[in-house]
């Protein structure tokens, strides 16, 4: 199975520890975490983690099964990047000298979009977001003109086809879990048979 | 008249109600484990676990507390004790060295799937991240290795943290739980409301939904199976579905083994039992693993000492995989039809939806394998040529003696093989061993904790020369609180697994394999245990039968063949099908 990006997105409780509960089931199978981001989510209590990490899609959902025996826990989904929604953002500090005298970079900032946070006399701080790799096309051609400083967020991501956690959420609360509950996107695909 | 003349006028009646509800930390701890039905701790104190200590002498009463020699001891006590008993184990250590101690027990626990609640003392709240004496960060050393673990710094928290504690441990795939309560919340008081159990955490859900159509479709490739084949694990003895399997296996007639961890689960002597799985499992059900069609996995996790070598495990057979745990389906072991749940819910759904049948051509199979199990290997091993004891006629006599009702608890290496290969079990719960971890040491304490969790039983631990040395301080808690556990050691002079390996695939390079013993005897004597030594069979059985039927803990040795070798062996990186006889 071809390794490539995967998006996984955590649904927990806001408890201390977490990040390091998460992150030894995946230092544990010698997986580096390329991005985590962690942040409140729809629902009010409730901690909403994205990963991203580069695996086949067998580990990665082995590894969603052992988050999700973290008692903390809710929920962990997992995605490739055509079912998700996904932005990063990015701080370029840049001399300002360079920005009002090279028109090349002048260029650049408006193709990617760029737009200026703070202008001094001595630097200038843009900020954009968008696709890692956008952000790293601008990041290398601002390198030619004597980038100070520069910093990129984590992937926060929306999933396509999610309808939120509100739901699931009620689901979990009741105490017996109810029938119906069907959150197997592969259920009568014999091949990639499983049960949650 | 105001409130504040009332309370002028009352103080002492008010502040009678006031202590009525005022408990410290401490109490509300224990009365917790008496609330959850704990009747045994096995514990030792420490600085910053004082507090809990100093309530326990009050409530002495109520609950028994073993003091063990080594944490080590303590948790490996505890993990006996559920075994035999189905419950929940109970441990207290203090902060530091006492946690840090625990870390092996926790370990084992969680990979063996025991039901724990350790509780540690831990510095005040103030001091925590300050390098304090004996601080250690036991929330993270431990994350790995429990099922949960949560750190109170606040009294207030402790009912609702140990009902939390009692919940997830024993709920689902039973694991350890580890509560670190910091000194001043043991100390603190506060208005105690009461002890609620806990029966619902939103983010836990212990008990899969079962799903029918899985099931109907499970049901259905056993019944147009000609060769099914169920191979069954400890998810059985945790689940108390042991009738519920022999109902479905008889219905089905389909022959039937057991990974290390679920002997017991059925009787040794069952017409369907077809012995043991795995690397020095029995010959016939690791090469028919490689014939069955439907190979139906219950309440097991496909361990690579079961498997053997992955891409060449049951590759021709459909899979069935009953388990209660979801990351466990589909880990190891393609599945065609998963079945989650709690095979206490589930087998008897399926046996309600298979045929009865008798598949006596397949059954047949089995026993013609077994002959040549039993002609190259069982009979030296039971019945030797030679004036050299070995460890198989040991087990042999002791069967005859306990007759299949004894709990056999063993510790890591060739005996355990030896043991697991040829002790009779009669009765579910009778089988404790460190399966997963394969901890040296856990053999003499986990007999003392699962004689407490089976007092009317008989215990014997059947440990190696290297085992025994690891953990030989617990004979202390034998002396003091007179455990009645019959302790065998089986000596051959060597750490004999590794030396097993060594030799069949180093070359016989016997590095560091040669372990001296001390006079076992002596030291029992030293512990006030009486013991004996035996190097020739003539003595053999009056030894044993004098060990069982001794009316307290006793210490037999026994001097076994130095460089006999476990067989049949699935060697490392081979099939199933590839096992080895000799």
């Amino acid at each position: 199975m071809e390794k490539q990006e995967y998006t996984i997105t955590l649904y927990t409780e806001n408890t201390i520890g977490m990040i390091g509960r998460i992150s030894i089931i995946f230092s544990r199978r010698k997986i580096n975490i390329e991005s985590l981001n962690t942040s409140p989510s729809e629902v009010e209590g409730i901690h909403r983690f994205t990963l991203v990490i580069h695996e086949t899609e067998e580990v990665v959902r082995k590894l969603c099964r052992q988050i999700e025996k973290l008692v903390e826990v809710l929920k962990a989904y997992y995605n490739t990047n055509d079912e998700i929604i996904w932005q990063e953002q990015a701080l370029y500090k840049v001399p300002t000298e360079v920005v009002t005298e090279k028109a090349p970079v002048e260029r650049l900032l408006r193709q990617y979009g760029a737009s200026a946070v703070v202008i001094r006399n001595d630097y200038t701080v843009f900020e954009t977001a968008g696709h890692s790799e956008e952000i790293d096309a601008l990041t290398a051609a601002l390198a030619e003109y004597s980038l100070i400083e520069f910093v990129r967020s984590a992937r926060i991501a929306i999933i396509k086809d999610s309808e939120g956690f509100h739901k699931k959420l009620k689901e979990f609360e009741e105490a017996e879990p109810i029938a119906e509950v069907v959150e197997n996107r592969y259920l009568g695909k014999q091949d990639k048979i499983f049960t949650m | 008249m105001s409130t504040l003349e009332a309370m002028k006028d009352t103080p002492s009646k008010l502040q009678e109600e006031a202590k009525k509800i005022q408990l410290s930390g401490s109490q509300a701890v224990l009365e917790a484990l008496l609330a959850e039905g704990v009747d045994t701790i096995f514990g030792y104190p420490g600085g910053a676990i004082m507090p809990i200590y100093d309530a326990l002498y009050d409530y002495n009463d109520r609950l028994k507390h073993i003091l063990v020699r080594h944490e080590q001891g303590g948790i490996h006590a505890a993990q006996g004790y559920a075994r035999t008993s189905g419950r929940t184990g109970v441990v207290f250590a203090t902060s530091g060295p006492g946690a840090t101690n625990l870390v092996t027990g926790l370990a084992d626990a969680t990979i063996d799937s025991n039901p724990l609640v350790c509780i540690t003392g831990q510095v005040f709240a103030h001091l925590l991240g300050t390098d304090a004496f004996q601080e250690t960060d036991v929330i993270n050393i431990t994350a790995p290795v429990t099922k949960w673990n949560y750190q109170v710094t606040d009294a207030c928290e402790i009912p609702m943290a140990l009902a939390k504690a009692f919940h997830v441990a024993r709920t689902g795939r039973p694991g350890p739980v580890l509560i670190d309560i910091t000194k001043n919340a043991q100390l603190q008081l506060f208005e105690y409301e009461g002890y609620k159990p806990c029966n619902h955490i939103r983010s836990y859900r212990p008990k899969p939904i079962v799903r029918k159509e899985y099931i109907e479709q499970a049901a259905a490739l056993i019944n147009e199976a000609k060769q099914p084949f169920v191979i069954f694990g400890q998810g059985i003895i945790l689940g108390k579905a042991e009738s519920d399997l022999k109902a479905f296996i008889e219905k089905a007639g389909i022959p039937a083994a057991s990974t290390v961890m679920g002997l017991s689960a059925l009787e040794t002597d069952h017409p369907l039992h077809m012995g043991m799985l795995g690397m020095h499992g029995n010959y016939a059900p690791n090469v028919l693993t490689n014939s069955c069609d439907v190979l139906i996995a219950i309440g097991m996790r496909f361990d690579d000492r079961v498997t053997g070598r992955l891409d060449k495990y049951a590759k021709q057979a459909k899979v069935i995989h009953l388990d209660i745990d979801p990351a466990e389906i589909d880990k190891n072991v393609k599945t065609t039809v998963p079945v989650w749940g709690d095979c206490k819910d589930t087998l008897p759904i399926l046996t309600e939806l298979v045929e009865r049948k008798e598949h006596t051509t397949w059954l047949a199979q089995f026993r013609e394998l077994e002959q040549a199990e039993i002609k190259e290997v069982i009979n030296e091993e039971l019945n030797p040529s030679t004036d050299v004891m070995t460890m198989g006629e040991v087990i042999n006599i002791l069967n005859e003696l306990t007759h299949g009702d004894a709990v056999i608890v063993t510790d890591v290496g060739q005996h355990q093989m030896v043991t697991c290969r040829y002790a009779k079990f009669n009765q579910s719960k009778s089988n404790v061993t460190s399966g997963g971890l394969g901890t040296m040491g856990f053999g003499l304490p986990a007999a003392i904790g699962a004689w407490y969790g089976a007092p009317e039983r008989t215990v014997v631990a059947i440990i190696g020369d290297g085992g025994i040395q690891m953990t030989i301080q617990e004979l202390g808690t034998i002396m003091q609180f007179g455990a009645k556990v019959k302790i065998l050691i089986l000596n051959n002079e060597f750490l004999g697994m590794v030396r097993q390996w060594q030799q069949l695939f180093h070359d016989k390079r016997y590095s560091f394999v040669n372990i001296t013993s001390p006079d076992y005897v002596t030291v029992a004597k030293g512990y006030r245990i009486p013991g004996r030594s035996v190097c020739e069979r003539k003595d053999l059985k009056q030894a044993l039968t004098e060990m069982i039927t001794h009316d307290g803990a006793y210490l037999l040795e026994v001097m076994v063949g130095k460089e006999n070798n476990v067989f049949p062996m699935v060697p490392q990186g081979s099939s199933v099908s590839e096992i080895r006889l000799k």
